[in-house]
């Protein structure tokens, strides 16, 4: 409790400080809108179902391309660690691409897929794809050798050994590579919607896009501040429980 | 408590007939940085049914090595190890190993560590396995602690929890690498008792690897010295001492420092061979 009224206390501090500022006059009106103004914006715009409407549309482009990206590149990781052809082939690939910001798939997945839903699924995809590759093979090849060999004296063997043994004991990196993925896809979806208009729906980048292109400045912000949120529940929702899980199994930490 | 077992509970439970072992002229050869290294040259032992028996001797004389084939988890150049007459060629689960770091798997419980191997044996429910776990942790007694993560624990209740994983399964041998070296003295004496104790209930053949020769003394029938570069049983000496033995008794002193005294026959003048 403590702790929340302390953290509540600060934003509300924050919010002060920026009404204060805009009654100040530090910058122009256009350019700072004052708190209400950026309140009031939220709420006609969940009222008339803009922001819920484009919500949906992008964490259904977002989650889709995600999934996909973790279904593909779990395998692909664990089969990297697995075999030295793959390592230096797929692997080093990973490695490589992994490197390349993943904004930088949006000009590729245009030219190829046109202003389409598959564009912006292809740069969520590769956007995941290759952290969560790199992450798992890792993940594999930091288990120390003594699991297997205990498990395979009970008698697991090859499949079983990957499934029971190798892949829980690299869940903690699978984890953190699949928040790294997650932080990717995100970011390079942003990137994408805000560059291009998909007809087929409007998600939160293009409402940012045309707050600019209005200069709607309490627009700009109100789809930012929900576009943090969005961030920090993905993190409480989905993370948060894995990794709490993962600490005090392993012991990792106190928290 | 387990008045209700089923019928499989107490067939699983049942005493097996614990093995003979054969090792016959096994040799092994690592290559390292600084060239090849004769880890074993020619050993050959007989291990008898229910024997405990101890290997000792200095760092890199092949001991743990040996261990490792007749896990099945090494291969030897040459020759063969026999359980019951059978070629050992793989790892099984009649020959259980108990490592000298705890490998329990950090992502299970106490209990599910124990329920790892018996997962794997067919013809069980998933209640019998449970019970039969909870049997084992009753031996080693940690019954409290079967919801317990493992890094809860102490470095002794980490041991105890891989006896109990390495006995579920019910084996014929206990293959055992130093489980205590990183123990302090104090739970390391409890275990002397312990493990005599479970040896005796459940009746396993026990090779037990050591570099501590009163350990050795207290839990061996008989003890084996190995010498490195090449790795050789240099002595055997029998402990004709009865059990449970305390391993602060004045007779097991004496056979300690007889043992000891052979150790430190060759220890120096090998290493400066080596060397």
């Amino acid at each position: 409790m403590r702790r929340f009224l302390s953290a509540a206390s600060f934003f509300v501090v924050l919010i002060l400080i920026w009404q204060w500022a805009f009654q100040a006059k530090i910058w122009s009106p256009v350019l700072l809108p004052s708190p209400m103004q950026v309140a009031s914006y939220l709420k006609n715009a969940i009222e008339d179902g803009t922001l819920g409407h484009a919500t949906v549309i992008t964490m259904s482009r977002l989650l889709s391309g995600y999934f996909f990206g973790i279904i593909v590149g779990l395998p692909l990781g664990l089969l990297t660690a697995r075999w030295t052809l793959l390592r230096d082939t797929l692997g080093t690939t990973a490695l490589g691409l992994q490197t390349l910001p993943s904004v930088c798939w949006v000009p590729l997945a245009l030219l190829w897929f046109g202003q389409t839903e598959a564009a912006m699924l292809f740069v969520v995809v590769m956007g995941t794809l290759w952290s969560v590759i790199i992450a798992t093979e890792t993940g594999v090849r930091n288990v120390p050798p003594i699991y297997r060999r205990a498990a395979l004296t009970m008698g697991s063997k090859r499949l079983h050994i990957w499934l029971k043994v190798i892949f829980p004991a690299s869940l903690p990196f699978i984890i953190s590579g699949m928040k790294q993925g997650w932080a990717f896809a995100w970011r390079s979806l942003m990137a994408a919607e805000i560059f291009v208009t998909i007809l087929t729906g409007f998600g939160l980048g293009q409402l940012l896009h045309y707050g600019r292109e209005l200069s709607a400045m309490d627009q700009v912000i109100a789809i930012m501040v929900v576009i943090v949120v969005i961030g920090l529940l993905v993190d409480k929702i989905l993370f948060s429980p894995i990794e709490k899980f993962l600490h005090r199994r392993w012991g990792t930490s106190q928290a | 408590m387990f008045r209700h077992r089923t019928g499989s509970v107490v067939e699983e439970l049942q005493l097996v007939p614990p093995s003979k072992l054969a090792i016959e002229n096994v040799s092994k050869t690592f290559r390292t940085a600084t060239g090849e290294v004769l880890a074993l040259d020619r050993v050959s032992l007989q291990v008898n049914e229910a024997e405990f028996v101890c290997l000792v001797g200095p760092s890199g004389c092949g001991k743990t090595t040996l261990l490792n084939i007749i896990a099945g988890l090494e291969k030897p150049d040459s020759g063969m190890v026999l359980a019951d007459g059978k070629p050992v060629t793989s790892p099984g689960r009649d020959r259980l190993v108990m490592f000298q770091e705890p490998a329990l798997f950090p992502w299970l419980n106490v209990l599910g560590n124990v329920l790892f191997g018996l997962k794997l044996k067919p013809n069980l429910t998933n209640k019998d396995r449970r019970n039969v776990a909870r049997y084992y942790l009753e031996l080693v007694g940690l019954t409290r602690f079967e919801r317990a993560n493992i890094h809860e624990l102490s470095g002794g209740m980490k041991q105890r929890v891989s006896l109990a994983r390495a006995l579920a399964p019910n084996p014929r041998v206990l293959l055992m690498d130093e489980p205590f070296a990183a123990l302090d003295a104090l739970t390391r004496e409890q275990l002397y008792g312990d493990i005599q104790q479970i040896w005796k209930a459940r009746r396993k053949t026990i090779v037990f690897v050591t570099h501590n020769v009163r350990e050795a003394a207290c839990l061996g029938d008989r003890v084996l010295l190995f010498s490195p570069h090449p790795g050789r049983i240099q002595e055997e000496f029998a402990v004709d001492l009865p059990r449970p033995r305390d391993i602060n008794s004045v007779d097991l002193a004496g056979y300690a420092t007889k043992i000891m005294r052979a150790l430190k026959s060759f220890s120096p003048e090998r290493a400066a061979a080596a060397v």
